[in-house]
């Protein structure tokens, strides 16, 4: 009988169910979608961050100083010391490898550009430009177009093969010289073309831009790198972050190790990469805590607010069901039906309603989060199977919540003046 | 109740017939709400809250850029100044750039030269404001500013060749030489690591060589900070003005990244209050079907039934916008504080759109039902079929 009862409610009362359903349905959607989006929003917006470039920087151990002044290397190119290009791939084989999303070896050598009749002494930078590297199995892409997305190339970003001869030129040094891209100059001696003009806003602007490989060629040193800029995906330095790792007793060195902050990740590329230096680039990782620790608080008050909104509505939407259903109750009541079966009728309606429209509510959250994901991120945002179970409780107890207090007042009243249609 | 006057039926007739014809309107719009006050309640209170939490979103998503774009600024300058084709900038030139900024941003003037240390080793040596870096450099992580003239601030890599137990040391340029005291050390993990910063005093008194570069922090949206920079170029002919490309992109596509999220929310967030908004108002209105086949019975036209309810539903809903309004702020101001530990500055450019909206999703919900019921005879709801 009770279960007929239930049954008979839900296809007599199609409209009225079907609102109670819409609503469970649009709330739980929007409190997934939003809770999925709070839960993703730090990697996304960390690795947005990683347009402000690298926040690591890895030097040789043994280096002197650099003296670099208004983009001109005024140190000559073979003092101090070096890193092996042949050790770059290693960097993805630290712990943390999955969140090292670029990677740029530089070398600095001084040389004479000529052209035209004049000479020039400029400091060349040899870099990536965008190589693939592999280490073991996986294959990944380093170079300056990941780590310095800020860099713009009019014209086409030269060729990195073993014996190129392809460069770029810094615009206010192209201007100095009168050279327009697509052109031929020499450089230290040997020919190159300029396959484009280089616009950073900071020294690049003045120096000469070539593939590693013909920077090491200039200098006569095979494999020479400089410097290693790295950008990685890194958690907010805390006061844990900054303690020295050799002080630390073995499970806090582990969980010091184990957590990505820029200290622990530059410690591992120091393991990683023989007699060098790691540290991080502080304008860029101190300042990318402070404000994704923003962005983060922000998305999650956010997140309170819609799931109280999509609570208000669920209750909102079952109390006035509740209510058009006093006659109803009334009637039960007559019949000699007691308050325990009354409410017990009408929570299972509900609980019913709550699972159905959570279950819908959840794949549709998931697919809306999905779809702001593609739009605003330009990559996935998925909902984790395990919300699942907590967001159809949730939609259980605001649908009780909310129909708790009608039921109420619907099973204290008399029948009489329900029955009459008074009240 | 002694004394009460006692009114005739004639009075009544009488003052009935001298009231304004809106009084009876009035009336009924009063005495209907307050007969069912549980439910009006519910409704004005779900509108309320819809408003509020529409409030909320909407300040917070116009004040989202002043806010994040403060803490930007600490990643430091987005414009740099420079002397044309290397030459050096006029010494009133930080005042001219004062004077262009009026308090929105900071400057901070600096020149570099290259000195030698007593074994002929070349070194940068910066001449700045300190004062004005611990402002504008905030990541610089420094054991001690120095504080009188002749110390020097050495950069971390540089410390222990110059200054390796923090005694004072000698630099020349052309030939000219300055004794130094180191007041500590500066790291910053980039170039100034290889760097010795001293005043800028200082720096001109040994070598007479002037300030090359201003550095600028601008706060503003993107247009503003457009708007300082030609500003800049206006009043310093002889200078160079560019954008620091690195902070200035960075910083436009992760605010544009948030706030079109926040906007996905606020869009969210809004259809589910007027969604609560919605159902409560249609529920309450649906109730009343009683009310409205009396008055059809009674010979109401149904423009009068439509302008009694939407009447109705307008009250709710400018009294609904007006106290979530308050409401709103009041959540964007909390939120302001516990998140950007900043006051949200209250826009009331919103409340014109807030209560529009409100007053549009109430008309709905009342119209939805009343138009529902019209075709069906006064007979058969007084019934109760």
């Amino acid at each position: 009988m009770f279960v007929r009862l239930v049954y008979e409610s839900f296809r007599r009362q199609k409209r009225r169910k079907l609102l109670a359903g819409a609503a469970i349905t649009l709330g739980v959607t929007v409190a997934t979608a939003m809770i999925a989006v709070a839960t993703d929003i730090g990697d996304k917006i960390n690795r947005e961050l990683r347009t402000f470039g690298a926040n690591l920087l890895v030097t040789p151990e043994d280096d002197s100083l650099d003296v670099e002044m208004g983009g001109i290397n005024l140190k000559p190119s073979s003092e101090g010391g070096f890193l092996d290009e042949a050790d770059l791939p290693k960097i993805k084989g630290i712990f943390w490898h999955n969140n090292i999303t670029g990677i740029s070896p530089v070398l600095s050598v001084n040389a004479t550009v000529e052209s035209g009749g004049q000479t020039q002494d400029v400091t060349v930078l040899g870099t990536y430009f965008r190589k693939q590297l592999s280490f073991g199995k996986q294959s990944f892409t380093a170079g300056v177009r990941t780590t310095h997305p800020w860099w713009r190339v009019s014209g086409s970003w030269p060729d990195e093969g073993e014996r190129s001869r392809e460069v770029l030129l810094g615009e206010r040094l192209a201007a100095k010289l009168g050279i327009r891209r697509g052109s031929d100059l020499t450089l230290a001696r040997r020919p190159v073309r300029v396959t484009g003009i280089l616009s950073t806003g900071t020294s690049e602007d003045d120096q000469v831009v070539a593939p590693l490989a013909l920077a090491q060629d200039i200098v006569g040193k095979p494999g020479a790198v400089r410097r290693i800029y790295v950008s990685a995906l890194t958690k907010p330095e805390d006061a844990f972050a900054r303690r020295d790792p050799k002080s630390l007793s073995g499970a806090m060195y582990d969980r010091w190790y184990c957590s990505p902050y820029p200290q622990s990740i530059a410690y591992q590329l120091q393991e990683a990469i023989p007699h060098s230096h790691a540290e991080q680039i502080r304008q860029v990782a101190q300042n990318e805590g402070a404000i994704l620790t923003r962005i983060e608080g922000l998305i999650f008050l956010i997140t309170l607010a819609a799931l109280l909104a999509s609570a208000l509505a669920v209750s909102a939407a079952m109390a006035t069901t509740m209510f058009e259903r006093r006659a109803e109750v009334g009637l039960m009541k007559s019949l000699g039906a007691g308050r325990a079966a009354v409410a017990s009728i009408f929570f299972a309606e509900a609980s019913l309603l709550a699972i159905v429209g959570g279950l819908v509510g959840f794949a549709a959250g998931g697919a809306l989060a999905h779809q702001i994901g593609r739009s605003i991120f330009d990559s996935q945002i998925t909902v984790q199977p395990v919300l699942l179970p907590v967001i159809v409780m949730i939609a259980v107890i605001v649908t009780f919540a909310g129909s708790a207090a009608a039921i109420r007042r619907a099973v204290d009243m008399d029948p009489v003046f329900a029955l009459r249609g008074e009240l | 109740m002694t004394g009460a006057p006692f009114r005739s039926a004639q009075d009544v007739a009488a003052s009935r017939r001298n009231a304004a014809p809106t009084s009876m309107f009035l009336r009924m719009l009063v005495r209907a709400a307050w007969l069912r006050r549980g439910r009006a309640l519910a409704a004005l209170w779900a509108m309320i809250v819809a408003a509020a939490v529409a409030t909320a979103m909407l300040n917070l998503y116009q004040d989202v850029q002043v806010k994040l774009g403060r803490e930007f600024r600490n990643y430091g300058a987005n414009i740099m100044v420079v002397g044309k084709d290397g030459a050096s900038l006029p010494t009133s030139a930080v005042t001219q750039v004062e004077s262009v900024l009026r308090g929105r941003g900071l400057a901070s003037p600096f020149a570099l030269i290259v000195g030698r240390r007593n074994d002929g080793q070349p070194l940068v040596v910066a001449g700045v404001d300190f004062d004005r870096v611990r402002q504008l450099d905030r990541w610089w992580s420094v054991s001690a500013w120095p504080s009188r003239p002749g110390q020097a601030l050495i950069g971390i890599r540089a410390t222990p060749e110059i200054a390796p137990q923090g005694q004072s040391f000698d630099l020349t340029f052309r030939g000219r030489s300055i004794h130094l005291a180191p007041a500590g050390t500066v790291r910053t993990g980039a170039a100034e690591d290889s760097r010795i910063f001293i005043s800028l005093s200082d720096l001109v008194a040994w070598t007479g060589v002037q300030l090359s570069t201003i550095e600028v922090a601008a706060y503003g949206s993107p247009q503003e900070i457009a708007g300082i920079m030609s500003e800049l170029s206006q009043s310093l002919p002889v200078a160079e003005v560019r954008p620091v490309r690195q902070i200035v992109e960075g910083e436009a596509r992760v605010l544009g990244k948030t706030r079109s999220t926040l906007l996905a929310a606020t869009a969210l967030i809004i259809l589910t209050a007027a969604l609560c908004v919605l159902s409560t108002l249609m529920g309450w209105v649906f109730d009343r079907r009683r009310d409205f086949a009396i008055m059809k019975a009674l010979g109401a036209s149904a423009r009068l039934l439509h302008g009694f309810f939407a009447a109705e539903a307008a009250v709710v809903g400018a009294g609904g916008a007006v106290i979530g309004f308050a409401a709103g702020i009041g959540i964007a101001a909390w939120i302001g504080r516990v998140n950007f530990h900043a006051a949200v500055t209250p826009r009331f450019s919103i409340l014109p759109m807030v209560m529009a909206g409100s007053i549009v999703v109430t008309l709905l919900s009342a119209i939805v039902p009343i138009s529902s019921l019209r075709r069906i005879q006064p007979a058969a709801i007084l019934r109760g079929e």
